[in-house]
């Protein structure tokens, strides 16, 4: 098998496309450079007070750059259109669109549906009017399903994200498999590692990793730092003066340090991130129950048998997440029980739950400052004067009034939050803390990569692309939805 | 103000002293502590050798008195060994007895001597600071003058292409941290084999065989744009976009202003709006944002001393925190409080003087 060149036989439209890209940017230059020259008038209002486009030379350069811009978007989806069909036939870009047939799949099928039924999906589907949005959208959820169809259903990778294969140690993009059998695929499309690895597929393997860990970490940091800032905010007082000041002790932490100090195999040996995990993972449980009883405590009939439910299903899971083997705590000296195993419906390893706690530790008190914060402000608005002449409870107001009506920013840093999640994930992987040297996640990728990053960089350039992406879309997303919630 | 400064000072000083004693007790775990003495004897250590070896120099004893000790409030540990020997925290073997300080600590201006560089901790820390400072100041000429041009640029025509473009920017570089921009820039701007430096090193445009060098470690001596602009243009690029956006949405928001509007009617030029009116006004939530970014910089400081291998406060951390060098890791984290939280007090003061709306009782 010979070598894969980037674009295959498609290679003949490489120089349209080089030329729409430059026509594109030189346009967009040319356009920002004339913007500093005032020029009225160029605007004008034709018949029925519709404004016409922009004339003169502005409007040309304008017009040009949007083609150019267009063109080249038109040529990208016809490579990749070309590599469903052609697969490597079309390059290596060919062939890795080949492979994400069932993510093209998967995004289609969403976006289809989402737009056709945007107006019945409240803030969702008033995100499919903003373009920015829909880009970050789609960015987020091409990982998401990659992550989910190649981590879990084996669907996109082309060969095993850990066994080495004897000759392809740091091969470039594209290069054939060495001594490959029939029923194997032909190629390392993204190179091998160091370790002659295939790139493509440990990529594949790295977004599960990121697409696990990142929100289910954001979703603890914001059980914990709403549990808390609500009555600090409410509150206030001593309550507000302690709470704030363990925040800012934890904020003055340069976070690096936190992780150095934290998340070692050493500490690992103390059984405190157990202990901490025991403290952190309650929250959401506790959440639960203050939420549920909050609303629910005037009808005991109905209130008992749904908390009983709900609270032993959550507990359950909680209980499977702190118990590790049977035991809550194992140290070298003690150990205290926990969940029998048969009970115990998962394991997380030591190596996992340490980077988990850290990561929710770092971000909780950044949520609780946010939260305090839109807590002192909504707590004087009249609906919640409202609710307390009605005679409800503090928690019923916190969590009933004032925690829906602070939606709006709390879903955007939800969203800016994952992806900064997802930095600090990368961040422990490039010092190699945490998670074992073989795992496939981004951050552990780059930092192997590194070492010979002037050599063979395409071994680190792959994931950073690709976390790059993910942040990228996350932000966007983010930044969609702020302008939507704001709309109206 | 002198009784807020004051206050902000007192708060200082507890939170520095409960971060230090959080580092002194994660530090002083058991299982960190045998790392430690197993790393200084030797790795073959039996249980009762590191058990002796940490008795003999006051690891084992209760936190509160080590963390008195770091303090300087409790007097030294001193150790008399079978052979007579008599060493303690404040002096060496054979010091003659009236020359034994019994007090050394943090208070008394000693602050230990590091385990891993075989050195005092002072001198150690302010040499990398001092090479850090460099950074951080190339950092900050570059960042915050590039991050106010491109706010001020994309807010003062809101949705224009400039706009659009400029803010599109600004996110991509909050979506890159350092160690993907690093690893870019160098794959790109510093390989000899690949990205931009072959095709310059082949038309004659270059002399050397890189356009930017890999690595920082000869600025640490002598800085050129050559060697260090890579590391500094890393740490700028990620801090820079969240500048911008700030002082895009304060312009924005002071060029929708009422006396930016009685300007224009008067047929003020637009140059002269936004240098003249707005400019000023439109500063002062920026200022605020550079001060709390400060502390943010530290993480991307360490990231890139790590990555472009320059050793500085950064990769003494680093350093520090890998070996469990506690005394030295002590002095680091007290360094980094400190900025943080200095940083926070001059944002708090600067915006009263920037904003005279705000008042502090």
């Amino acid at each position: 098998m010979e070598a894969l060149t980037w674009t295959g036989s498609m290679s003949w439209l490489n120089p349209v496309l080089w030329l729409a890209v430059g026509i594109m940017a030189v346009a967009y230059v040319v356009q920002i450079m004339l913007s500093f020259i005032p020029a009225a008038g160029v605007r004008t209002i034709g018949t029925g007070g519709v404004a016409a486009a922009n004339q003169g030379i502005t409007g040309l350069i304008g017009k040009v750059g949007a083609y150019g811009f267009f063109a080249s978007l038109g040529l990208v989806v016809l490579y990749l259109l070309a590599g469903v069909v052609m697969g490597t036939g079309a390059g290596i870009i060919g062939g890795m669109s080949r492979q994400f047939v069932p993510v093209w799949i998967a995004l289609i099928v969403t976006f289809a549906l989402s737009i056709k039924f945007k107006r019945k999906l409240g803030l969702y589907g008033k995100l499919f009017d903003s373009t920015v949005g829909m880009i970050g959208f789609a960015l987020v959820m091409f990982w998401v399903f990659t992550g989910i169809l190649g981590g879990v259903f084996d669907l996109v990778i082309t060969h095993d994200s850990l066994s080495q294969v004897s000759g392809m140690k740091n091969k470039l993009p594209g290069t054939a498999l060495a001594r490959a059998e029939p029923a194997d695929y032909q190629w390392f499309l993204l190179g091998g590692d160091n370790l002659a690895r295939d790139v493509f597929s440990r990529l594949i393997k790295g977004s599960w990793v990121v697409i696990q860990i990142a929100p289910m970490a954001t979703i603890f940091a914001f059980m914990v730092g709403i549990t808390l800032g609500l009555p600090a905010g409410y509150y206030g007082g001593k309550l507000d003066v302690f709470l704030s000041f363990l925040a800012n002790l934890i904020l003055a932490f340069p976070v690096i340090l936190i992780f150095y100090l934290l998340v070692t195999p050493e500490i690992v040996l103390t059984g405190l991130p157990s202990y901490m995990a025991i403290v952190l993972f309650v929250f959401p449980l506790v959440f639960l129950a203050v939420l549920l009883n909050s609303r629910l405590y005037t009808q005991p009939s109905l209130r008992t048998p749904v908390m009983i439910v709900i609270l032993g299903v959550i507990g359950w899971l909680y209980l499977s997440m702190i118990s590790n083997d049977g035991a809550l705590v194992k140290t070298l000296t003690y150990e205290i029980p926990g969940l029998p195993t048969f009970l115990d419906l998962f394991d997380i390893g030591p190596g996992l739950l340490v980077v988990f706690v850290a990561v929710v530790f770092v971000n909780a008190p950044t949520v609780f400052r946010i939260v305090r914060g839109l807590a002192l402000d909504i707590k004087t608005r009249d609906y919640v004067a409202a609710a307390q002449t009605r005679g409800e409870g503090p928690w019923y107001i916190m969590l009933w009034e004032i925690l829906p009506n602070a939606r709006g920013p709390l879903i955007v840093d939800f969203c800016l939050r994952i992806g900064y999640t997802t930095i600090l994930l990368g961040t422990l992987g490039f010092f190699g803390l945490g998670l074992e040297s073989e795992s496939p996640d981004w951050g552990t990728t780059i930092n192997a990569g590194r070492r010979l990053l002037s050599l063979y960089p395409h071994a680190a350039i792959a994931p950073a692309l690709a976390l790059l992406s993910l942040v990228l879309g996350l932000n966007l997303l983010a930044d969609g939805l702020r302008e939507e919630s704001l709309r109206d | 103000m002198g009784i807020f400064i004051l206050r902000r000072l007192g708060v200082m000083l507890l939170t520095a002293l409960c971060l230090t004693f959080i580092v002194f007790w994660l530090t002083n775990l058991y299982p960190n502590l045998e790392k430690l003495a197993k790393t200084q004897g030797n790795f073959r250590m039996s249980d009762e050798a590191v058990e002796s070896y940490l008795g003999n120099r006051g690891y084992l004893d209760p936190t509160p008195v080590k963390f008195g000790r770091w303090l300087g409030v409790v007097p030294g540990w001193v150790t008399e060994t079978e052979d007579g020997k008599v060493f303690g925290r404040c002096f060496g073997d054979g010091t003659p007895e009236e020359d034994r300080p019994r007090f050394c600590g943090v208070i008394q201006g000693d602050w230990g001597f590091s385990t891993v560089f075989k050195e005092d901790v002072g001198p150690t820390v302010l040499t990398r600071l001092g090479l850090t400072g460099k950074l951080m100041l190339c950092v900050i000429l570059l960042m915050v003058p590039s991050a106010l041009v491109v706010g001020v640029l994309a807010g003062m025509r809101e949705g224009s292409r400039m706009d659009r473009s400029l803010s599109t920017f600004s996110i991509a570089t909050t979506a890159t941290p350092e160690y993907v921009s690093g690893v870019i820039f160098i794959a790109v701007l510093a390989s000899s084999r690949f990205g931009l430096s072959p095709l310059l090193a082949d038309w004659g445009w270059i002399d050397s065989k890189t356009l930017f060098l890999g690595s920082a470690t000869s600025a640490m001596d002598d800085a050129t744009f050559w060697n260090f602009f890579l590391p500094v243009l890393t740490i700028s690029l990620y801090g820079m976009g969240y500048i911008a956006r700030m002082t895009r949405a304060s312009m924005t928001e002071v060029m929708t202003a009422q006396y930016i509007r009685t300007a224009r009617l008067k047929g003020v030029k637009f140059s002269d709006i936004v240098l003249k009116h707005a400019l000023r006004n439109a500063l002062i939530a920026p200022f605020t944002v550079i001060m709390l970014q400060i502390p943010w910089l530290l993480n991307g400081v360490v990231i890139v001393e790590t990555l472009f291998n320059y050793k500085g406060f950064g990769w003494l951390l680093v350093q520090a925190a890998s070996n469990n060098d506690i005394e030295l890791l002590l002095a680091v984290s007290v360094v980094s409080v400190i900025v943080v939280l200095v940083t926070q007090l001059i944002s708090d003061i600067g915006y009263v003087f920037l904003n005279p709306r705000i008042r502090i009782t």
